[in-house]
This record gives C-alpha cells, structure tokens and sequence, in this order.
C-alpha cells in the first residue's frame, strides 16, 4: 500500500503533501492536552498492529486497520497514522519521504472519513449491531485506501492504470480480513469497555 | 528500534549505549534530517538514469560512511523492493512505446522498462539515504530534532509517546500471542482464526486506553503543561558545516549531470 519515491508525478506528491499537512493540523487542534497520551498509546498500537501477519490461504497479509484507527481517534488520526507512517520510513525503510504527505493522505483521509460515517452508530445498539457497523467501517476504509493509491497513481500517468486496477483488486480480501478483524475487535470493546467509543464518537 | 522486525536485533536500551556510526553519528542531528530531506527532493527530481545511478552510488558511499551493517541494511532496503516489484514488473507492459518484446501477445515496451528502472533506483537511493542519516538516530533524538526543527510540540509529543510506547505494546503484543499459543491456538485460514486476531487487537487496544488513562495520570501528577523540556543541546561544528557543503555539493551535482 506504500507508494515510494520516484513513482508519483510532481503535482501529485506536492498536492498529497499539503493535504496531509491540512489533515495533520486539523487533528492537531482537535487533541487537547489530555488526549495527547490517549492518542500516543493508540498510535503505537496500530503501529504494533500492522507488525500482525494474518494468515490467508497459502500466503498471509500484515494489517492496515487504518478505519478502527479513525473510528477510537476521528481527526486525531491524521497526526497518530503520519507519525506511524514517518517511523515506518526512517527505521523500517517502507515507502519513502517525498511522498510521506500523499501516503498519509491516503491511509489517513479513510480513517477520518469512515469515523464520519460510522463512529457514531458503533456506538449504539447492541455490542452486535457496534461491531456490524466497526466492520463495514473496516472495509471502508481500506477500500477507500486502496481507491485513493489507485487515483494517486491514476493520476500521474496513465501507465499505472493497470497496476491501479490490480493494486484495488488484490485487495478485496484484505478489505474482507480487515472488515471481520474490525468487528470483532468493536465486538470485544464494546462488551469489555463501553464507554470506548461513546467517548470516541463524540470526540 | 528494528528490533520489532528483527527480534535478535538489540533492544533500544542497548543500542543507546554508545554511538558507533562513524562520521554520520557524530553530526548534529538536525543537519542529518534536513539534508535527509534535500537529498530526497533532488533525486526525485532527477530523470536519467546516469544521474540516477550516481544518486545510488552516493547514498551506498553515506551507508559506508556510516558504518552501518552493510548487509542486513541492504537486505532491509530490498524488502521495500518486494513491494513495488509487480508495479515495476507490470511497466513495460503497460506503458506504450517500442516493443522490446513480446509476452503471450502483450509487448513490452522500452520506454516502460526504463520508467521502471528509475523509479526502483530513486526509492532506493533515497530510502537507503534516509535509513543512514536519520535511521541511525534514537527515535527520541528524531523528536528533539524536530522540536527544533519547529514541528507543531503537539506532534513532536505524539511522535514521542508512539516511540516509547511500541516497544512496550510489543511485549504486551507477544504476551497475549504466548497465551493464545500456550491454549493451542494455531492461526489458519478459518473463523476461529479470524475472529481470535479480531480479540486480539480489541484487548490491545482495552488496555492501550486504560494503559493511557494512568499514563495521564502520572503525568498530571508531576505537572505536565504540554512543554517540551529538552535534555540535549544541539550545536553546529564544523563537521556539520563541511557535511552540509559536501551533500549539498552532491546534491547540485546530480542535477547538473541530469540537465546535461
């Protein structure tokens, strides 16, 4: 799902950037004092999340969970995921530094969005109901994620069409892994700790 | 902090307790982060492969420099590659131009390999680059350089809190994996499977929250206002100045070889 340098067109890498840099100072004003430890624990835990390899036939598929990252964080996620994304290149080497602004934008924006969409009815109804809605937020979001690379890469040349297509269509079972992985994790939150996303939602 | 990839790299506590990067680690930390950042930009600028080639040669000439494992460093940068790879393979298949030649009716141009061959060796050189100026650093160096750097204290916070707080989710990560596996659990593409992991992260993320409220606890307790207070002083000697003007010099370098 990262994109590396070289890959994107000028205008793309500078457009991602200043969405990012917008997204990250939106999410910044939104996190108080207090939430900033909040906020720092869950950063550091979707960043050991994605270290998780789910099995998946004969292969397996580390996780993204960027919508459950938007869903406990709504804007917050946009610094918490940039901060994930800018370790993952300095000390792993995944992606690349020029074009850290459009991956952010791309994994972020999903997670913002799906907390829009979903966040406030995870929290209602039965814990079921919760994890149904968590779960298609999950799917949300990566398949947002996956259509954003696609147009970030659609969009620089046409050339890159075809990996777009692929890049969307590959991802359809992580979209499936993530949406299941989401709900069950929404499921035990809501039986475990409650007051997690009545908090969350209106955040 | 590779560690978390590499579970017989050394744990941070031990990495920290000297410096051994040669010339690299001996440079003020801000030089390295914003000549890490000039170099990024003027590779992806370039677009011949000459120049390109020689980007690579002078992010391979850092990593030297820097004393770093050559090996393991090389073989991190190549699981990158394992990600782009198809991208790059997919191509010259898909972009048009003279056919070089031909795959079950599909032609491969030219014009498409050489995009591919550029993109690969600007990721490269410019993550390798990265991974040696600024990878080399302790995370909490990043922070503080950043900080002075002028980054928003809210995000050099955040930034903080996630380096100090994955290592220990990590532990908290595998302790939870230990006593799934010590009830034989055994991951496979099934519902148990799925659902288990699904748990799994809902408990991580019950504690990470709780974990956080007592965090702020402690915190309010020892007066946090949301100040940085920093523990290092930077400076700027005379190695950085030099290191600025030999980079720097690379960097024009490349972009005149390029315009050429």
């Amino acid at each position: 799902m990262h994109i590396v340098d070289g890959a994107l067109s000028n205008p793309v890498v500078i457009g991602g950037a200043l969405a990012a840099a917008g997204g990250i100072a939106v999410g910044l004003k939104s996190l108080e004092i207090d939430r900033i430890p909040t906020a720092g624990v869950l950063s550091a835990s979707f960043f050991v999340a994605s270290l998780i390899h789910v099995p998946i036939g004969p292969s397996s598929v580390h996780l993204i969970l960027n919508g459950l990252a938007g869903l406990l964080l709504g804007w917050a996620a946009f610094p918490a995921l940039f901060v994930g994304l800018l370790l993952q290149a300095v000390f792993f080497g995944f992606g690349g530094l020029t074009v850290l602004g459009v991956n952010t934008f791309n994994i972020a924006m999903p997670a913002v969005l799906a907390w829009m969409i979903f966040g406030r009815l995870i929290g209602r109804g039965s814990p079921v109901q919760g994890a149904i809605w968590g779960g298609l937020g999950g799917a949300f979001a990566i398949a947002a994620t996956t259509l954003f690379v696609a147009v970030s890469l659609a969009l620089t040349g046409d050339e890159f069409l075809p990996a777009a297509k692929l890049v969307f269509f590959a991802h359809i079972p992580v979209m499936a892994i993530e949406a299941v992985l989401t709900g069950f994790a929404v499921l035990l939150a809501r039986k475990v700790k409650p007051e997690l996303f009545l908090k969350g939602s209106s955040a | 902090m590779a560690h978390a990839l590499e579970p017989k790299a050394t744990t941070l506590a031990e990495a920290s307790s000297d410096a051994p990067y040669g010339v690299i680690g001996d440079l003020d930390p801000r030089v390295r982060v914003v000549m890490a950042c000039v170099f990024a930009i003027s590779t992806v600028a370039l677009t011949t492969i000459p120049a390109l080639m020689a980007a690579l040669s002078a992010a391979i000439s850092l990593l030297v420099m820097s004393r770093l494992p050559i090996r393991r460093t090389l073989k991190r940068m190549a699981m990158m590659d394992s990600f782009i790879i198809f991208m790059l393979v997919l191509l010259p298949f898909t972009m048009p131009g003279d056919e070089m030649f031909s795959v079950f009716g599909f032609p491969a141009s030219w014009q498409g390999l050489w995009k591919a061959i550029e993109i690969g060796l600007t990721a490269n050189a410019v993550i390798l680059t990265v991974m040696v100026l600024v990878g080399t650093m302790e995370p909490v160096t990043l922070g503080h350089a950043l900080h002075k750097l002028r980054c928003p204290e809210v995000l050099v916070h955040l930034l903080m809190f996630t380096v100090r707080y994955i290592e220990v989710l990590r532990e908290e990560y595998l302790r939870l994996r230990g006593a799934m596996k010590i009830r034989g659990f055994r991951p496979g593409t099934n519902w148990h499977t799925y659902r288990s992991f699904g748990y799994l992260v809902g408990m991580m993320l019950v504690r990470a929250i709780e974990r956080s409220e007592r965090i702020l606890g402690a915190m309010k307790c020892r007066g946090f206002s949301g100040r940085l207070l920093l523990l290092q002083e930077f400076s700027m000697t005379r190695k950085d100045h030099l290191f600025v003007a030999l980079l720097s010099g690379v960097c024009l370098g490349l972009l005149f070889l390029d315009y050429v």
